[in-house]
């Protein structure tokens, strides 16, 4: 029946110092030794690189995105001056054929104008013309009533 | 017998029993080597086949190794600092690693099945003659830290910030280790009567609760210790100005 020994106690007991400790001590660093070679020397390895896979990967992405702000901006300008240009031509093609209508125009009125013109200075002179020869017309055949009755009697 | 009321079932629990090996003129506590050397199998077997095939993509156990790799980086590193953390990481490292195996090998594994000749199978770190060796083991660190960091400037620590605190700095080298290897082993000794007594008092239902507040203890215990240690480290390379 074994007894509890505790403080003190000579054989065994709670507080029972000896070679345990200086063995456990080395088993300890020896322990130390191997986890780094087997453990914190791989894993830290493996750890870090792809710390610095994702920091290298994040910053790559970060210079990309900056690129295609950059580009996209470009583009946006590219666009507004394409669109501004667009806009001036089309005002300038409208103003083209506006002038060309309004010259067209005039010069189509300005014809009708003068043949209509032309043409009633024809009919006026024609008019003339044959009032003219009707009034001789006229004349002669008054002359010739008034000598035929002139003869008669 | 009489520190404890109940004598009948106690003649079951062997306190301060030990299984000796005779190496020479030595003598050693067998029943702590064969845990420790099976829990440091067991660690070691888990490590080899984590770190076997490793990569950037990481599966199965080496998910848990670069878990508990970044856990103690981090502890390290908060406690040591950033500039010399690398060099005390593998052992800081180690103590929180072997504490903890041995806390929850201990806690764990029904090592009262197996009988031996004298004393009992049980957590390494419910003997003194481990969590002494572990405790000078710290004071040897930071020692070593504070000399090849600062040199004899080391101890300028000791009359930091007036003369006034060198006789408590010098009295603090010598609690500083007992008072971690007292901790340790006097939770986990404790976790472990207290166990073994609910265990033949009330065999049922009852010890469960009290062996999952052990699990909890241990785990902490392990993670006091490294602490603590990474923290005197710390304290010994630390610049004054």
């Amino acid at each position: 029946m074994p007894t509890l020994f505790l403080f003190g106690a000579s054989e065994g007991g709670l507080f029972d110092f000896d070679a345990t400790l200086p063995l456990m001590a080395v088993q300890v660093v020896l322990l130390t030794f191997i986890l780094n070679a087997l453990f914190f020397k791989p894993v830290g390895k493996v750890v870090e690189e792809r710390e610095d896979y994702v920091n290298t990967s994040r910053a790559e992405a970060k210079k990309k995105i900056a690129e295609v702000e950059r580009l996209e901006t470009e583009l946006k300008d590219q666009l507004k001056e394409a669109r501004l240009e667009a806009q001036k031509v089309i005002l300038e093609a409208e103003q083209d054929s506006d002038t060309l209508y309004k010259e067209a125009l005039a010069l189509a009125t300005s014809e009708a104008n003068a043949s209509r013109e032309k043409a009633r200075r024809e009919i006026d002179s024609q008019r003339d013309e044959a009032l003219n020869q009707l009034k001789s017309e006229a004349d002669n055949l008054g002359d010739l009533i008034i000598e035929r009755l002139l003869a008669k009697t | 017998m009489g520190f404890l009321p109940f004598v009948f079932p106690f003649a079951e629990l062997e306190v301060g029993q030990h299984l000796y090996w005779q190496i020479g003129n030595f003598r050693i506590h067998g029943q702590v080597f064969m845990t420790s050397w099976l829990l440091i199998g067991a660690l070691l077997a888990l490590v080899v086949i984590g770190t076997k095939k490793m990569e950037r993509d990481p599966k199965g156990v080496q998910n848990l190794l670069e878990f508990l790799w970044d856990y103690i980086r981090d502890l390290a590193r908060t406690q040591i600092g950033e500039k010399v953390y690398r060099d005390w990481m593998p052992f800081i490292g180690t103590l929180f690693l072997f504490i903890f195996v041995s806390n929850w090998g201990g806690a764990l594994v029904p090592w009262k099945l197996i009988e031996l000749p004298s004393g009992e199978l049980g957590a390494p770190t419910a003997d003194i003659n481990t969590t002494v060796a572990l405790a000078l083991l710290v004071s040897l660190s930071y020692f070593y830290a504070g000399l090849s960091n600062k040199g004899l400037r080391y101890f300028e620590y000791y009359v930091h910030p007036t003369p006034i605190m060198l006789p408590f700095k010098i009295v603090e080298d010598f609690t500083k280790p007992l008072s971690l290897s007292f901790r340790l082993f006097g939770n986990i000794l404790a976790d472990e009567l207290v166990v073994a007594v609910l265990v033949f008092l009330v065999p049922l239902v009852l010890p469960v609760p009290v062996m999952f507040l052990g699990l909890f203890t241990s785990a902490i215990q392990a993670l006091i210790f490294a602490t603590l240690a990474a923290y005197y480290i710390g304290e010994a390379v630390e610049e004054h100005h």
